[in-house]
């Protein structure tokens, strides 16, 4: 009924009928918040709304330095390169995609006239092309100008695996055609309901051609503007030292008016997050810091009486206790966690009830995350039109023990739960990392009080997250019973996030473990749901196969959610940061501005 | 004694060539993943990041990556790092002055500390000065460098506000620009050097009372040569043996850079580098930097040879 | 005397100290989180509020037993290697050297990984899961820190083997293993009791580095090095937390070194003037 009624809506609102903001009150009124009632309009084929950041200042230039502290500093300045954020955060002071992810998850346009939609034209009824325009009069900082070749080169640059590009993903699966000076088309394989990746975002940012197309496969890393990018953003390279220093100046030709406001920036790299977080908020030595993953205890301490404060963005990052389906004790076939095994233990769906009864989120959040975290019972937890409300959680020792009791695991003589004169024992796994060894803990300890022994186990981060065939201490060969991390959300669109589960993903020794489904965890229904959601090009269908989806994972607890983890920033008082859960941190870079 | 040092530099070669073996296999057979934190990124499925794998080449068998290393080293070739693609002589060549610069003078400090204290508490052992030099000393190698290091922080940059403690390099140059870089320095320069100065002090001490209380030095005493004179000529260069040995050791770390130093005060040094590149499993540059290191280790090794028999004319050489 | 008293007071502490203090270490209370010392816990408590006396007790034990062996293997194997290569005059002396350069400069961090991979499963099966990481952590933190205690030892030997009394020790006819032993050896020890006190620190505090690499104990096992570390980042909010492991370690390094001392005065019949 509901969806009936919210279809009629999206359609007045399409013919004009109904304004904009009659459509949000309205759904405010029945208890949704602004940015889901926009999502649900951008989804429903009205044009994205664009919510641009506040800016004040009315010329370009005189806001003095800007000094970033990233507690990992970038190593390479190539966007197609970027191995890991902080590489895309350094890339993205210079080069720019077409349009960036602003804080509500709307498109924002940078290199583009304007964003794609059906009304204008920009996005085909099929889901099958995208045709994007660019802002004439775009000029790369060695004043040639921008046009759709470059847009065309970056395609090809990217998608050729001898350039060895970590954004050849993006760009695989499509094919983009110049129209004319200032437009392209990218044309999908298939229908393609979620058409923002190539062009758009961290993996989006373009290079020029005139500088790369000499080389392009196997000559990539012999490209000289590799350290010395030449982009259109809104300063310009003066100094790159790898893992330590970034340098620039002010792009005084920069495409926006009055931006950027700041006339240096400079990006210093190295140290932990915690020192990071006293040199923005304790010292005011620096004006901003990234990716501050500090207790929040520490930080408020920090903020009393401080020259800068923590800044929290919403995204989808979720930290999860993922449950092996398979038997990681027993080999078949030289390997363990093999899918022709069952799990002698978590494969009785009342134990995993208990686990999942037996995570003290709140404590979690109290004691480790605070601000930085929300608990959920959901896998799914953005944006908000996927984000589903028919799930709970709670914790509770009592009920853990009963469930196990019906389940036949009774108290030993030590306390320990036996069943058939097998104790039940876990192996919980996880990356090194201060809070992770805290969840732990406080997990371990709870689970205890229900009779359950459980040994912990830490691996170094390079190893754990490694694709190193040989190395079983990997999270993908999943050799425990029980394993914690974070999957990051690094679009506002569930589909690659979720596609993960589909049980043709499940991680074995054939596929070399890169089958993304670690928890081996294999279920019809949620396939279907998956599948059909790939092509499904109504968004509110769509969006109720991924909270089905959420759902069945939700039963099954096939991951426990531990936290729905906010991005953590620093920031001096004066400074006014554009930031975006679903954006890298610099990605509004040219939006920022100071306060006096 | 030129024929002695030219034997063993001829020695010198097979040695590095069988530590650059082993090194090799160390780090080879040392799991992990350059590309690692591609491993939870959605937009970068796994067959990527094995692709990548792949084309740097580590999936080849050990004994061909190590004789492709070998032969592009002789040809003075170091190899790209395969997290930042830059060459690695380029990335330690970077990285080279700022650890010269810190590490070299806090290796100063530690010396002029340690050995005066460490003299003056061995011609009066048990005296106030020793047992405050002592306690001293057990705190300073009690304490380690990352606990030390936050409590500078707390006091010289958040309570006193004297100090940064976030090494950077300026631009400029002149007065202003020198003094910056000496105030910055000095934080990270006194918590290593005193670290270093703690343990060497005690060595110090050991070495001169070991030596003072030696038959020749009483009867250097008797012959009427003044305290001072015998501390100096007779007593000093008898204890020197183990303070070369002790400084032989620790030249190397000028070049290695200090790891927990480094990080915390966020200095763009080799010990950074380094701590990063082997946790990101950069391979090429791990071996290229403790390649280097070893070649040091073997080099001070030798010097401190030559040195005893200067220092003690006894010890010969074959 | 005193020092050795203060060892063995440090030592009943941590043995018999978990039967009077009966606090759980792990038992987890966030509202009680980074007190101050009170009269419920004498030693304050963590963030996650767990006792610190308590964890500091059983902490102790590891740490000092880690330590204690550590040091024990390092001035073991540095002294044999060293005395090895001080006495002899040929190739075997050049091989051994060879061995301390080569181990002064492998990168312990890469090394430390390998040796998790190749050999965790392998101990623990054999010892048991507490046994063999225990053995590991003590084999490879000593196994780390020979090499200085190594050179430091040739050096001594190679200056007072052309000694007088080592000479007229030989011309009377004593066998190259009593000159070691009779005559060049303690008067090699001042160096070596030395290093042996600066490794109980440092085997306590790396014992804390290897638990981050996984290699150590278990991540909630409480030990002095780790809780040290543990405190690093609230200094400033609860300095209790740090106060308690820092003097542990500073008086288990201290009573350590007089009873070197002692040793070596006991060894050497000239006292100190």
């Amino acid at each position: 009924m509901f969806d009936n009624n919210l279809r009629g809506m999206i359609d007045d609102v399409k013919d004009g009928r109904m304004d904009r903001r009659a459509f949000v009150k309205r759904m405010i009124a029945v208890g949704l918040t602004a940015p889901m009632a926009n999502q649900i309009l951008a989804i429903g084929g009205v044009a994205m709304a664009q919510s641009p950041n506040p800016y004040k200042p009315t010329k370009r230039g005189g806001g003095g330095p800007l000094k970033l502290l990233w507690w990992q500093g970038p190593t390479l300045l190539n966007p197609h390169f970027a191995t890991g954020t902080k590489d895309q955060d350094g890339s993205r002071i210079f080069y720019e995609p077409l349009a960036s992810w602003d804080v509500d998850g709307h498109l924002n346009p940078i290199l583009a006239a304007e964003i794609p939609s059906i009304q204008n034209g920009g996005l085909s009824a099929d889901a099958k092309t995208v045709t994007w325009k660019l802002k004439p009069g775009v000029k790369w900082h060695d004043g040639k100008p921008v046009t759709a070749d470059d847009l065309v080169f970056n395609w090809e640059y990217a998608s050729d695996p001898a350039t060895a590009a970590v954004s050849i993903e993006t760009y695989s699966g499509l094919t983009v055609e110049k129209i004319d000076d200032l437009t392209v088309r990218i044309n999908f394989k298939k229908p393609t309901p979620f058409w923002a990746n190539a062009f758009v975002g961290a993996y989006g940012c373009i290079i020029p051609k005139h500088l790369f197309a000499d080389y392009k496969g196997g000559k990539s890393r012999e490209a000289p503007n590799n350290l010395k990018p030449v982009g259109t953003g809104p300063y310009k390279f003066v100094e790159f030292k790898p893992g330590d220093l970034i340098r620039g100046e002010i792009n005084p030709d920069y495409h926006m008016a009055n931006r950027p406001f700041f006339d240096t920036i400079e990006m210093k790299g190295g140290g932990d997050a915690v020192s990071a977080a006293r040199a923005v908020i304790q010292t005011g030595e620096y004006d901003f810091a990234w990716n501050i993953q500090v207790e929040d205890e520490v930080l408020l301490r920090l903020e009393k009486g401080g020259k800068g404060k923590a800044l929290f963005a919403v995204g989808g990052d979720i930290e999860f206790i993922a449950i092996n389906f398979t038997d990681p004790n027993t080999e078949v076939d030289g390997e363990r966690s093999s899918i022709k095994t069952k799990h002698p233990i978590l494969s009785d769906p009342r134990v995993r009830q208990a686990l999942a009864l037996l995570v003290d989120r709140d404590s979690v959040k109290k004691a480790i995350y605070g601000r930085a975290g929300r608990t959920t019972a959901n896998y799914l937890n953005g944006p908000e039109e996927f984000v589903s409300k028919n799930t709970k959680w709670e914790f509770s020792v009592e009920k853990a023990s009963a469930l196990l009791e019906q389940a036949g695991w009774k108290p030993g003589s030590d306390g320990i739960r036996e069943k058939d004169g097998k104790k039940l024992k876990l192996l919980y796994q996880t990356s090194i990392n201060g809070p992770r060894q805290k969840t732990q803990a406080i997990v371990k300890q709870a689970c205890q009080k229900a009779g359950i022994d459980v040994e912990l186990k830490s691996v170094v981060a390079s190893v754990f997250f490694s694709s190193d065939v040989a190395n079983p201490d990997t999270y993908a060969h999943f050799y425990a019973d029980i394993e914690m991390f974070q999957i990051p959300m690094t679009q506002p669109d569930p589909a690659l996030h979720m596609r993960r589960y589909h049980s043709r993903n499940i991680a074995t020794k054939e596929n070399k473990w890169q089958g993304p489904n670690f928890p081996r965890w294999a279920n019809k229904e949620f396939d279907a749901a998956i599948d059909a959601a790939d092509t499904e090009t109504d968004p509110i269908k769509r969006a109720d196969l991924y909270i089905k989806g959420n759902d069945l994972m939700w039963q099954d607890n096939v991951m426990i959610p531990v936290m729905h983890r906010l991005a953590v920033e620093a920031s001096s008082n004066t400074l006014r940061p554009a930031l975006s859960g679903w954006a890298n941190q610099t990605d509004n870079l040219q939006d920022w501005y100071r306060e006096s | 004694m030129s024929q002695y040092i030219l034997r063993r530099l001829m020695i010198a070669i097979p040695s590095l060539l069988g530590i650059s073996v082993v090194l090799f296999v160390v780090l080879a057979l040392a799991p992990g993943d350059p590309f690692s934190e591609l491993a939870t990124n959605p937009n970068v499925p796994p067959e990527v990041q094995a692709a990548l794998r792949a084309k740097f080449g580590l999936d080849d068998p050990i004994y061909l990556r190590y004789l492709h290393w070998i032969t592009a080293m002789a040809h003075g070739d170091w190899g790209f790092s395969f997290v930042s693609r830059v060459d690695v002589d380029t990335l330690i060549l970077q990285r080279l002055p700022t650890t010269l610069y810190v590490v070299g003078s806090s290796q100063l400090l530690a010396l002029l500390i340690a050995i005066p204290v460490g003299v003056y508490a061995a011609t009066r052992p048990y005296s106030l000065f020793d047992q405050l030099a002592n306690t001293f000393a057990f705190i300073g190698f009690s304490l380690p460098t990352f606990f030390t290091g936050i409590l500078f922080i707390l006091v010289f940059s958040v309570k006193l506000d004297w100090l940064p403690f976030v090494y950077t390099s300026v631009p400029g140059s002149g007065i202003p620009w020198l003094l910056e870089m000496i105030r910055q320095a000095i934080m990270p320069v006194m918590v290593l050097g005193l670290f270093q100065a703690a343990s060497m002090t005690r060595f110090v001490r050991s070495a001169m009372l070991d030596v003072i209380r030696l038959d020749y030095v009483t009867t250097a005493r008797a012959k009427g040569l003044g305290q001072a004179k015998v501390i100096v000529k007779h007593v000093m260069r008898n204890a020197m043996i183990p303070v070369v040995t002790l400084i032989a050791l620790q030249m190397p770390a000028v070049f290695g850079g200090a790891i927990v130093t480094e990080q915390i005060f966020r200095i763009p040094g080799i010990g950074s580098l380094l701590i990063s590149s082997i946790l990101a499993n950069d391979t090429p540059v791990v071996m290229a930097v403790t390649f280097v290191f070893a070649c040091l280790v073997v080099l001070f090794n030798l010097i401190a040879d030559v040195l005893y028999g200067w220092l003690d004319p006894r010890i010969s050489f074959r | 005397m005193i020092s050795a008293v203060l060892l063995l007071l440090l030592i009943a502490a941590v043995v018999i100290g978990p039967f009077i203090w009966r606090v759980s270490i792990s038992d987890i209370d966030v509202v009680a989180g980074l007190q101050g010392p009170s009269l419920a816990h004498p030693f304050g408590t963590d963030d996650l509020g767990q006792d610190l006396l308590a964890r500091m007790i059983y902490g102790g034990r590891i740490s000092l037993a880690v330590g204690l062996a550590a040091m024990l293997v390092s001035v073991f194997v540095g002294t044999l290697i060293g005395a090895l290569a001080g006495m002899s005059r040929g190739a075997l002396g050049y091989a051994l050297m060879w061995l301390t350069d080569l181990f002064l400069s492998l990168p312990q961090l890469p090394l430390l990984l390998m040796l998790i991979y190749l050999f965790r499963d392998g101990l623990k099966a054999m010892f048991g899961p507490e046994g063999g990481i225990f053995i590991l952590i003590v084999l490879v933190i000593g196994g780390l820190r020979w090499m200085p205690v190594a050179r430091l030892v040739r050096a001594q030997f190679l200056s007072l083997r052309e000694k007088e009394f080592v000479e007229a020790a030989r011309a009377l006819g004593a066998s190259p293993v009593r000159q070691v032993v009779r005559h060049i050896l303690p008067n090699a020890l001042g160096p070596v009791i030395i290093a042996g006190t600066i490794d109980v620190a440092a085997a306590i505090i790396a014992e804390s580095t290897l638990s981050f690499l996984g290699l150590g104990f278990p991540p909630d096992t409480p030990t002095w090095g780790r809780i040290l570390y543990d405190a690093k980042d609230f200094l400033d909010i609860g300095p209790h937390w740090a106060l308690f492991p820092g003097g542990a370690i500073f008086i288990a390094v201290v009573a350590i070194n007089f009873i070197g001392d002692g040793l070596r005065d006991a060894l050497d019949a000239r006292k100190v003037i």
